[in-house]
């Protein structure tokens, strides 16, 4: 659905976007992740033909955006960084303008415009000023905009930016439910947002692709050796060296926490030495409170790709408290 | 390629961006009042003159068109000079500035649609400037008897150099993202395609003739009196026409830029 092939963007000496290429399938949702800067907004506005590339081909929903833009156009809805919205214009003006020059027929304008504005949670501001609604509905005026004229690809520039917790939940399942009919490339730089909405994952630091895949498969890649944090509950004894003695066991380590007894168990890439470890601790009349794999969050996934210095994950973090929005 | 229905629905925007604000009301309003002004002054000026010609008994006639309109509607072009800055500054400025730019520019629409849309925008707010000026008209034909010919000249010459006025406020716009800056700039230029002539002197007759024929002022006179010469037809026309050319090549070059 949306090709992009070396595309290279300089402003005279600056080079914001550096021969990225990728794909989006049909239906699918990619998240674009990378630091501020790093040319996320330069790449969407390349793709939703606001700018041209000075180098590339960019394909979108089958149209050539440098030389077919009015065809590719018609098939993009996008979201810009800051919702465009006229202050002067009640949200339903501003609708029915935008399915004027998103060229949605006459006859199926109004139906549109209140489908949209159902869909996006904004019907009950319908009369109200664009320049007077919170930033929480700025920002859904701005999605009800990008999905008027029903477009085949939706091109979304931080969605859930300015939202309080509920709109964040609300907005991620609208975008979740819009895939399949929609094909949808969305940016951010909240990492939960990636893990929770989008099959495929691009991240991008300074101008440059660094890694594409799924967001397990970027987490599990990066991982260099299983770990499992366990708690234990050993009376007065010591369980550190009966749990390095396990078979495969490589490594153990105390783990920071409220709880005592936690600890980080490393083995070797591939064996799982869950039984061993429960055996262990079960034979000796220890209590075993907890047991579960450790995996490197998307966090440190990306501090990891996007850091030049490649500093090995500190997995020391439990995975719960290392993200949250 | 290029569709009329988009050019409307810019056009539309743009209008009721003017109504929406006190902006549209204001200029209207002030630019009605300061016509009524001049046109009461030119009036009374009239009916002293053709008093005192009549006690002298002359018999030099006098010419409601030549000697009262002509000089209100230049006086109604100064006013213009002053407004019209006013209504271009934030065309594409306040698009800038506010990003609704992003949407415009991804939307199916091409840059001449999206000019040509607030061009013909502001040429509606303009109209409405000058539709609410016929009212001193209405009253001149019901007190006296003046041709209608020549007024009509001087109003499609009025609003052909109204034309000229967007065309290059809408470039200067599209240059900035600041609207003081777009407005004075505007007002700057305008000043100088006025006075542009006054410079002529010294340039010997050549240098006089061409700079009184790029000259706004010079272009509307033979407007006001009464004459549509193809000349001043085909500077504004052409005027109008290379602002457009030029605001769509700065609206694309910004897409380079970035």
């Amino acid at each position: 659905m949306i090709e992009v092939q070396h595309v290279t963007k300089r402003y005279g000496r600056v080079t914001a976007v550096d021969d990225v290429s990728f794909r989006v399938e049909r239906g699918e949702i990619l998240g674009f992740l990378g630091p501020n800067g790093a040319g996320k907004t330069t790449t969407m506005r390349i793709l939703t033909g606001y700018m041209p590339a000075s180098e590339g081909r960019a394909n979108v929903a089958g149209f050539d955006i440098f030389e077919h833009p009015i065809e590719a156009k018609r098939r993009i809805g996008y979201l810009p960084e800051a919702p465009p919205l006229y202050p002067e214009m009640t949200v339903r003006e501003y609708l029915d303008f935008v399915s004027r020059i998103k060229g949605v027929p006459s006859a199926e304008r109004r139906q549109r415009v209140t489908t949209v504005m159902e869909r996006t949670h904004v019907a009950d501001m319908a009369d109200r000023h664009c320049g007077k609604l919170s930033k929480g509905y700025k920002q859904r005026v701005g999605l009800a905009q990008a999905l008027i004229h029903n477009p085949d690809v939706l091109i979304l520039d931080e969605p859930t930016a300015g939202l309080d917790p509920k709109q964040i939940i609300e907005t991620r399942d609208l975008i979740r439910s819009l895939a399949g009919d929609h094909t949808i490339v969305l940016s951010t730089h909240i990492l939960p947002e990636v893990a929770q909405t989008c099959q495929r994952v691009v991240i991008i630091n300074r101008g440059r692709v660094v890694a594409v895949d799924t967001p397990d498969n970027l987490t599990a890649r990066l991982k260099g050796a299983e770990t499992m944090y366990v708690q234990v509950d050993a009376g007065s004894e010591e369980p550190g060296p009966a749990l390095a003695q396990i078979p495969g066991v490589t490594r153990v380590s105390a783990a920071e926490g409220p709880a005592g007894g936690g600890f980080e168990v490393e083995s070797d890439r591939g064996t799982d030495v869950r039984r061993e470890i429960a055996r262990a601790i079960v034979t000796r009349g220890w209590g075993l409170l907890e047991l579960r794999p450790m995996r490197m969050s998307l966090e440190e996934v990306f501090l990891q790709v996007t850091t030049d210095e490649t500093a090995t994950p500190d997995p020391a973090a439990p995975r719960e408290d290392a993200i949250h929005a | 390629m290029h569709s009329v229905r988009n050019i409307l629905a810019i056009a539309g925007k743009e209008l009721r961006g003017y109504f929406a604000s006190p902006i549209a009301y204001i200029i209207i309003g002030l630019f009605g009042i300061l016509f009524g002004l001049f046109f009461i002054a030119s009036l009374r000026f009239f009916v002293e003159q053709s008093q005192r010609m009549a006690m002298m008994g002359g018999s030099a006639t006098v010419n409601v068109n030549e000697q009262m309109i002509r000089p209100v509607l230049q006086n109604a072009a100064v006013i213009i000079l002053f407004v019209m800055p006013m209504i271009t500054m934030r065309t594409y400025s306040e698009e800038k500035r506010s990003g609704t730019i992003e949407l415009l520019l991804t939307s199916p629409l091409t840059d001449f649609e999206i000019i040509m849309g607030k061009f013909v925008g502001a040429m509606g707010l303009f109209c409405a400037m000058l539709l609410v000026t016929l009212i001193d008209v209405a009253i001149l034909f019901r007190l006296g008897n003046p041709e209608w010919r020549p007024i009509a000249a001087g109003y499609l010459g009025l609003l052909l150099m109204g034309g000229c006025f967007i065309s290059l406020g809408l470039l200067i716009s599209s240059l900035t993202k600041n609207q003081v800056v777009a407005g004075f700039m505007t007002f700057a230029v305008f000043l100088v395609l006025w006075i542009v002539d006054w410079f002529g002197e010294s340039l010997g007759p050549t240098g006089q003739d061409i700079l009184s024929r790029l000259s706004i002022t010079q272009n509307l006179d033979d407007f006001t009196k009464g004459m549509i010469d193809t000349t001043h037809l085909a500077y504004y026309l052409s005027f109008i026409a290379f602002g457009l050319f030029l605001t769509a090549k700065s609206v694309d070059s910004e897409r380079w830029r970035g």
